[in-house]
């Protein structure tokens, strides 16, 4: 029983960071229709900025605002300057785009902080959380920054104006605009958040993966896993998604014999297929009808 | 909602003198791919055989995008199965190489045809989602402890270099080189035959609109998985084609950058347009060259960069160039 509650809880613990990256693909696509397969490599390096900016003498608090900020940025000017321009473009030339983001960003970060492993700190130490042995206490750090970081969010969305007229502009970005809101900042805002969330996954699994350029790839397809399990129309859906894949991955690590760590891909894979084969809006998403 | 661009993939039909241009250079291009070995260090005959490869590869990707209107990022997924195919069958089962060709291609076959089933029912991103997830965990599974005995785990597996048939007094690179050739032809030739039959229409059917396309009484599930299996059985044919010339195989050595290589060679190339699978070819196997002498890890930097500027400026990738080239050459005809 104890091996049942222990290893559910590790599995919320990762599963909360596929639930960011999950998050941050079902922002992007809600904006603007689009899968972004760069956000793996877009949260790796907001993980490097975060060691170099440590590297300088900076504390980890004031170097994860910092990055944070950083990314919000740099996501903010991606859409700005890469996929405003392909706003009206085909879905082939945005998956080029988005190939072309991936292969820029995984490659300046192998240029610039070269492909050897780095030890990455974590604020929270691995000693076990409060004595307990069921958890220790980085994964209760995961846990708990992802919950504030959903808690701010869910206030933001739900209660500010911005985060109102952000969700008009996705939903309807007609009246949106009829109403005076300017929807192509609302979706590079969306941008910048989405890379935001992206950043702290990164900062926060980096200490158990291994900082590497790398790192987030199969990651990534976990947060594909969660987005698709949850129905890519679906923010909460996808946080739902990514916990589940998270639980799921250990449950199944550690009571099938066979497969273990080898298997964590291929299992994320199986799961994308099914879960597409038999319910591809996901199991919170609604189903889009579209007009001949 | 189309998925590309409306381009036929059969030129619109131009005037006798436009296709003087164009047959001219195409035998002048056969003439150069046949003769090149004669003149060329085996090196040389080593990267023209693994463009050729590639060629192939980006093919059967642009009877896929180009042809049915489908995405897949998981090329090299179907590239490594047939690559190993060939590998294994060639190292444990003693099989002759040739003999795992078409081998390779069935294989390859069933599972793109197994894989696009589920597909089916996915539309632009979700397929791009699923063909990339694909990608991404085909060298952990090839790396699986169960598989080790024949796959040869994390090192992977070596092949011998076969050596020219009947004693012919040619190099055995330059045999791979022909071998090669002949194959990456008689593809071609399939391929263009495919897309000008009445399955290629279909596709193309569904390609513009799968509406109107069902509405017409085409069988879009089955059009849509059968472009997804000919795309993978070809791709396998050139990975099975790559092992061997290579002599190696490894899960490493069929990443998700090797399907960015292919979709790049594709745009690059022209999506559609089965020449200009060449170009993208040549693109991809030489840029990485210049690039990583500038600086390594540079290769994947100037990929996507030169994506961007294809998406942003010539769109219609090296067809916008051959048909500029094809303009001002007539052109020039025309006034003298």
């Amino acid at each position: 029983m104890e091996l049942l509650t222990n290893q559910i809880l590790a599995g919320i613990a990762t599963g909360s960071i596929y639930a960011c990256m999950a998050l941050s693909v079902v922002m992007i696509y809600q904006a603007i229709d689009h899968l972004n397969f760069a956000q793996g490599e877009m949260a790796t390096f907001s993980a490097f900025v975060a060691w170099q900016l440590m590297r300088w003498g900076i504390p980890y608090w004031p170097a994860f605002i910092l990055t944070v900020t950083i990314s919000f940025a740099a996501g903010v000017a991606i859409e700005r300057g890469l996929f405003r321009p392909l706003a009206n473009a085909s879905i082939l030339t945005n998956v080029a785009g988005f190939i072309a983001l991936f292969a820029i960003v995984n490659s300046v970060t192998g240029m610039t902080w070269d492909f050897t492993i780095k030890e990455f700190p974590s604020p929270f130490g691995s000693s076990q959380f409060l004595g307990s042995e069921l958890i220790n206490s980085h994964q209760a750090g995961m846990i708990g920054v992802t919950g504030l970081l959903l808690a701010f969010l869910y206030c933001f969305l739900g209660f500010t104006k911005v985060g109102l007229a952000m969700r008009a502009a996705v939903s309807t970005p007609e009246s949106a605009r009829l109403i005076g809101i300017n929807v192509g900042w609302m979706v590079a805002l969306g941008w910048g958040l989405a890379s935001s969330i992206g950043a702290v996954a990164g900062m926060l699994i980096a200490p158990v993966v291994f900082l590497e350029p790398n790192m987030m790839g199969g990651i990534l397809v976990y947060g594909f896993a969660g987005a698709v399990l949850g129905g890519l129309s679906s923010p909460a859906g996808a946080v739902l998604g990514g916990l589940l894949v998270g639980v799921f991955e250990n449950l199944i690590g550690t009571y099938v014999p066979g497969a273990g760590n080898e298997l964590k891909l291929p299992i994320a894979l199986a799961l994308i297929i099914l879960v597409l084969r038999f319910r591809p809006d996901g199991l919170f998403g609604r189903n889009v009808v579209e007009r001949v | 909602m189309t998925a590309i661009p409306q381009t036929t993939l059969t030129s619109a039909k131009t005037g006798k003198r436009s296709g003087i241009v164009r047959q001219t250079s195409s035998v002048l291009f056969l003439l150069i791919l046949v003769l090149v070995p004669l003149a060329a260090t085996n090196f040389v005959t080593f990267q023209i055989t693994m463009l050729l490869v590639y060629a192939t590869a980006i093919l059967a990707l642009n009877i896929l995008t180009g042809g049915s209107g489908q995405f897949s990022l998981g090329q090299s997924a179907f590239f490594a199965i047939g690559a190993y195919t060939c590998a294994v069958l060639v190292e444990h089962g003693g099989v002759n190489y040739l003999l795992t060709l078409p081998i390779a291609a069935a294989v390859c076959f069933v599972t793109g045809f197994l894989f696009g089933l589920p597909a089916l029912r996915l539309s632009g991103v979700y397929l791009a989602l699923a063909t990339f997830a694909l990608a991404t965990a085909m060298p952990q599974l090839l790396k699986l402890g169960y598989f080790e005995r024949w796959t040869g785990g994390v090192q992977g597996l070596v092949t011998s270099k076969p050596d020219a048939p009947l004693g012919l007094p040619i190099s055995p690179d330059t045999w791979l080189y022909y071998l090669t050739l002949a194959f990456s032809l008689a593809i071609y030739a399939a391929a263009t035959n495919l897309l000008s039959s009445r399955t290629g229409r279909a596709m193309m059917a569904i390609r513009d609109n799968e509406i109107a396309a069902s509405a017409m009484g085409i069988d879009v599930a089955l059009y849509k998985t059968l472009a997804f299996g000919i795309s993978a059985a070809i791709t396998g044919v050139a990975g099975a084609l790559g092992a061997i010339a290579v002599q190696f195989v490894a899960p490493d050595g069929y990443t998700f950058q090797l399907s960015i290589a292919l979709f790049l060679g594709m745009v690059v190339g022209g999506v559609g347009w089965l020449p200009g699978s060449i170009a993208g070819s040549a693109f991809i196997v030489f840029v990485p060259n210049v690039a990583e002498s500038i600086s390594k890890g540079l290769s994947g930097a100037v990929f996507g960069v030169l994506i961007l500027l294809v998406i942003f400026v010539i769109p219609r990738g090296a067809r916008q160039i051959a048909e500029y080239l094809q303009a001002t050459i007539e052109g020039k005809r025309g006034s003298a």
